[in-house]
């Protein structure tokens, strides 16, 4: 599509939807969010991106395959869930690390970093790299 | 797939070979520790659980039965394996033999060690596949392929009939675990369900252990590489059934229905499969028709259950694994190193393969029930169990006598005669086999040889132990001995011995006029075999003539129809929507909010199963989607909401990226099938609402939720239930379902990237010829 | 509410099934979306409707201080929509290969795999 308009509010829009997925991703424990949302939304920025200036364009964008994205995702959540037997717990079992808590307050959580948060970045990754395998290869397709 | 002197051989032999041997040695040297507690009557079980709230168990139970059992398979698996180093060791596909024969192994050792019934049938079944990948083996060759299938499927349809008996038994005796089971002989015996559980018990076991009628498959099964014959075919899996006709004994035995169905069925496949055996030509086919009567004798003598025949049957399952097995192996040597198995080509092959013949020869003799071999001992309690039974006695001691008789004949036709006279012409030229072959034999004859002079060892360490656990009394002394006095079974033997003779030197005319009577009867088992397969075919073919139409349409219409039949009918039978919509309640406190996000959906699904335009039904099934979200939005679901609006908004997308190249609509369906279509569709929608209205009536279980609710912050350090419960609490159920949806992006990558396909016309033309 | 969109649902499925009995397979992937939306509504509403209650819990709380709108279907119902998005795609682009190659969208047409006069393969 040859749009200046498009073209021109593409590439700050996918900038913001991206910065905006990410932030949807790390809020999700918490609030409305997640690495599903997340992913959509990243997704959604990227979608834009082809339909203003091409798959090609959006592909070297992008630098990685998407299918590529979609399989280091499905490791990444994988890995996150293998985690917790090295502790000796059973698959999937959540890992926490609270960088900097005070260990006298039960309420102050520092920093919280975990295998959980892996794994929802590793849902990030599969549902964006999935959307996008998808829909770049139907729109070179058309 | 390339045979082997089709290509240049390559020598795989090295650590798959060695690494084959070790494991069944390791395991025979495993289990001998438990020889002394077990001569001492303890039955040794080990377990843990395995699937617990079904009470299936891995558990290991070790009495006299089951380590006679494991002892044979470990100890002729290590000498089989050892064999095969040599027999197959140049064959290009060696090391999936070797993987299949591994897998068997285990399979069978599970079996015989398995304390539970659920984990048996699991062992039994891994036998049947791996049998069938093993007579298959030669997988080039059509009547492989032919005989693995039907052993396969005779098999396997007993493993199914046997699968019922277990549940039925499993529930009858209220245990899986066989050492409640034996303990409760006297309710199951009186259970309703007993005369079903041991028809569907024996539907197992017959087929495996090939019985009358369902012995055909066993001789067709030689088609496997001899040491797999050796190994499945005689000492070991064929003995599966009687193994569990042994096991069961105790709980399904000492009634009629056991007594004359097993000693009819036995005695008729014996003296059946001896005549057979006599008329082959190729020896590898005569020892087959020996095995097979030797397992008739083992069932007849289960049945006949009284404390000597299970000793005589003991004995003999022993007695007849060491010589059978060498005589198996003996043949492959011979037909490796001279290129042959028919009997009239193979004359005075001793002087060649001198060690060959020592083996063969010992094991001959232990066939031919010879003294001092183990052979005269198995024979001689045979027919004086025979002789000692109340009823049926004459049947049996008269089978058991046919049989003897005929065996020994066998046993000259396949030792006697090619080892023999002078040397024959053969394909090759003979000469001995490499070690690893000829100690097998060897073996397994020097065994022959030594439990035939001190019977003492062997009645100390097997039989006696495991006539306790087939019998079910550990107080009954058994006694085995080569020779003490001269009474009605030695005479017997004698008789034997001189009829054996005498129709050894007859046999060749004795042969072919067997043949000719043979052939002149008109039941055909095998034949017939092929004819029920065919007729099955038949009728998949007609069948699937009337019910695949190959019209999308019409298999849609059966689906829904079928579903509108099946859930209207239990509604309407169990009552299930018994009651009543308070209406004035369901509507209370409805919004305008409510009404529009309804009427909105509603509207848009209407509008898109009637419009045939490509745009409004893409519009339509937008405000569907937007309308479902804005109720997810409604009743407190951000989370869900905003995931449904990206993907309609994705889903549009691929829509329109699609429609660029996709035709319009057309015409939907034929006018006249409109108002059809119409009221199952109605029906379907209408059934929908009434179950969802009645699952709404009833109470929510609230627990999960409850838990989520307390645990998603106390545990998973999470505000977010719905994301806690996605990532943490169910991590393992989304990391599946990622894993979906990277298969179906994959998927549809791959179809629009794969192969370009030529354009349709031509490829319907060609196809339609 | 629930029962009205107990309803609802039941006029979705309807519309679906109609859809998905049609000649072209384009209707039916339209059925299929349809039918998606319908089986999602399902489960959430099974969970019971909870309006303005988001299943969040407050900053300094240990657990929810009121009744909150039930997160298990809300959670079931998040990555049924994934997938179902998933399959639809799947779907979709399997359609446009199949019109790419026989040229016809239209079922009956698609003979390959059950050709239209052929018999059953004889048995041997």
């Amino acid at each position: 599509m040859n749009s200046i308009i498009l073209n021109a509010a593409t590439r700050l829009l996918v900038a913001l939807l991206l910065l905006f997925s990410v932030f949807m991703l790390l809020r999700g424990h918490n609030l409305p969010g997640g690495g599903f949302i997340g992913g959509l939304i990243g997704a959604t920025g990227f979608v834009l991106h082809a339909i203003a200036m091409g798959a090609q364009a959006t592909r070297d964008t992008l630098r990685h395959e998407p299918q590529d994205i979609a399989m280091i995702g499905l490791g990444i959540a994988l890995a996150s869930g293998v985690f917790a037997v090295f502790f000796g717990e059973a698959f999937f079992t959540g890992q926490w690390w609270f960088a900097g808590a005070d260990p006298s307050d039960p309420d102050d959580k520092g920093l919280p970093i975990s295998s959980v948060l892996f794994f929802d970045i590793g849902v990030y990754l599969v549902v964006f790299g999935s959307i996008l395998t998808l829909v770049l290869a139907l729109e070179e397709e058309v | 797939m390339a045979k082997s002197d089709a290509v240049v051989p390559r020598v795989y032999g090295g650590p798959a070979g060695w690494i084959s041997v070790a494991i069944p040695a390791g395991i025979f040297a495993y289990l001998l520790q438990f020889l002394a507690p077990v001569a001492a009557g303890t039955p040794v079980t080990l377990g843990f659980d395995w699937v617990g709230s079904l009470d299936v168990r891995l558990s290991v139970l070790i009495d006299g039965l089951s380590l006679t059992f494991a002892l044979l398979i470990s100890g002729i698996g290590t000498l089989v394996t050892l064999y095969s180093t040599k027999y197959l060791g140049n064959h290009p596909e060696y090391p999936r033999f070797v993987l299949f024969l591994m897998l068997f192994m285990i399979g069978m050792l599970g079996l015989v060690l398995a304390d539970n019934l659920i984990a048996l049938f699991v062992f039994w079944e891994i036998t049947t596949i791996s049998s069938y990948l093993l007579i298959g083996f030669s997988s080039d060759e059509a009547k492989s392929r032919r005989s693995a299938l039907q052993a396969l499927l005779v098999t396997g349809t007993g493993g199914l009939a046997f699968l019922a008996g277990v549940i039925l038994l499993g529930t009858a005796a209220g245990s899986f675990e066989l050492s409640v089971i034996l303990t409760q002989g006297d309710a199951i015996r009186a259970h309703p369900h007993y005369v079903p559980i041991v028809i569907l018990f024996l539907a197992g076991a017959f087929t495996k252990s090939a019985q009358f009628p369902f012995h055909f498959w066993l001789p067709n099964a030689m088609a496997a590489p001899t040491p797999v014959s050796a190994y499945l075919h005689s000492a070991t899996m064929v003995k599966g059934g009687v193994y569990l006709m042994a096991r069961m004994n105790p709980a399904l035995g000492s009634t009629d229905l056991w007594f004359w169905t097993l000693v009819i069925a036995g005695g008729f496949t014996t003296v059946f499969a001896s005549l057979l055996a006599i008329r082959q030509t190729d020896i590898k086919q005569v020892l087959a028709y020996t095995t097979l009567m030797a397992l008739g004798a083992l069932t007849m003598f289960i049945g006949a259950g009284t404390p000597a025949a299970i000793t005589g049957m003991m004995t003999f399952l022993v007695v007849h694994s060491l010589y059978k097995a060498a005589l198996f192996l003996m043949i492959g040597i011979v037909d490796h190193e001279t290129g042959t198995r028919e009997v009239d080509q193979l004359r005075g092959l001793g002087r060649k393969m001198p060690l060959t013949f020592l083996g063969g020869a010992i094991a001959g003799l232990s066939m031919a029930g010879i003294p001092p071999l183990v052979g005269f001992i198995g024979k001689e309690f045979l027919y004086k169990a025979g002789l000692d039974l109340d009823r049926g006695m004459i049947w049996v001691t008269g089978t058991i006598f046919a049989a003897s008789v005929l065996m020994f004949v066998a046993a000259g036709i396949s030792v006697l005669r090619p080892f023999t006279g002078k040397l024959s012409n053969t394909p090759q030229a003979p000469h001995e086999g490499p070690w690893a072959m000829w100690i097998g034999p060897l073996i397994l004859g020097c065994l022959s040889l030594g439990f035939g002079l001190f019977p003492d060892t062997i009645e100390a360490w097997l039989v006696a132990p495991g006539t306790w656990a087939v019998y079910g009394d550990y107080s009954y002394a058994v006694d085995l001995y080569l020779f003490r006095e001269v009474n009605a079974a030695f005479v017997l033997s004698l008789v034997t011995f001189a009829t054996g003779a005498l129709l050894y030197a007859v046999h060749r005319p004795l042969r072919d006029r067997l043949g000719r009577i043979i052939e002149a009867n008109p039941v055909k088992f095998d034949a017939g075999w092929d004819r029920t397969l065919d007729g099955l075919k038949a009728l998949a073919a007609w069948q699937t003539n009337i019910l695949q139409s190959g019209v999308l349409q019409r298999y849609i219409f059966t689906v829904f129809a079928t579903l509108a039949v099946g859930v209207g009918a239990t509604i309407w039978l169990k009552d299930a929507l018994d009651f009543t919509v308070d209406w004035n309640d369901a509507l209370a406190g409805l919004q305008f909010k409510h009404w529009a996000v309804v009427l909105f959906v509603t509207a848009g699904a209407v509008l898109t199963a009637i419009t045939s335009s490509r745009m409004t039904a893409i519009v339509a099934l937008g405000v569907v989607g937007i309308g479902v979200a804005l109720i997810f939005i409604i009743f407190s679901a951000p989370d869900v909401a905003i995931t449904q609006l990206l993907v309609e908004v994705l889903v549009v997308v691929l829509v329109a990226i699609a429609m660029l190249k996709l035709p319009l609509l057309g015409l939907a369906r034929d006018r006249k099938r409109r108002p059809v279509h119409a009221a199952l569709a109605v029906t379907i929608g209408a059934m929908v609402t009434m179950v969802m209205v009645g699952v709404l009536q009833g109470e929510l279980d609230r627990r999960l939720t409850d838990f989520f609710e307390t645990a998603s912050w106390t545990e998973a350090y999470g505000r977010n239930i719905v994301n806690v419960i996605l990532v943490d609490f169910r991590a393992i159920d989304t990391f599946g379902e990622i894993g979906v949806v990277v298969i179906a992006a994959l998927s549809a990558y791959a179809l629009l990237r794969g192969t370009r396909y030529e354009r349709p016309e031509s490829k319907l033309e060609d196809r339609a010829q | 509410m629930e029962i009205l969109i107990a309803i609802m649902v039941g006029v979705l499925v309807a519309a679906s099934v109609y859809l998905m009995l049609a000649r072209s397979v384009l209707r039916f992937l339209f059925g299929l979306i349809l039918i998606s939306n319908a089986a999602n509504l399902v489960i959430f509403v099974s969970g019971r409707l909870t309006p303005e209650a988001p299943p969040l819990i407050v900053e300094g709380a240990d657990a929810p201080l009121a009744e909150v709108a039930n997160a298990l279907p809300q959670a079931l119902v998040l990555t049924a929509i994934v997938i179902g998005f998933g399959l639809f795609a799947f779907a979709l682009t399997l359609v446009y290969r199949t019109y790419q190659n026989l040229g016809t969208l239209n079922s009956d047409e698609m003979r390959l795999a059950e050709p239209i006069d052929v018999k059953a393969e004889p048995t041997k």
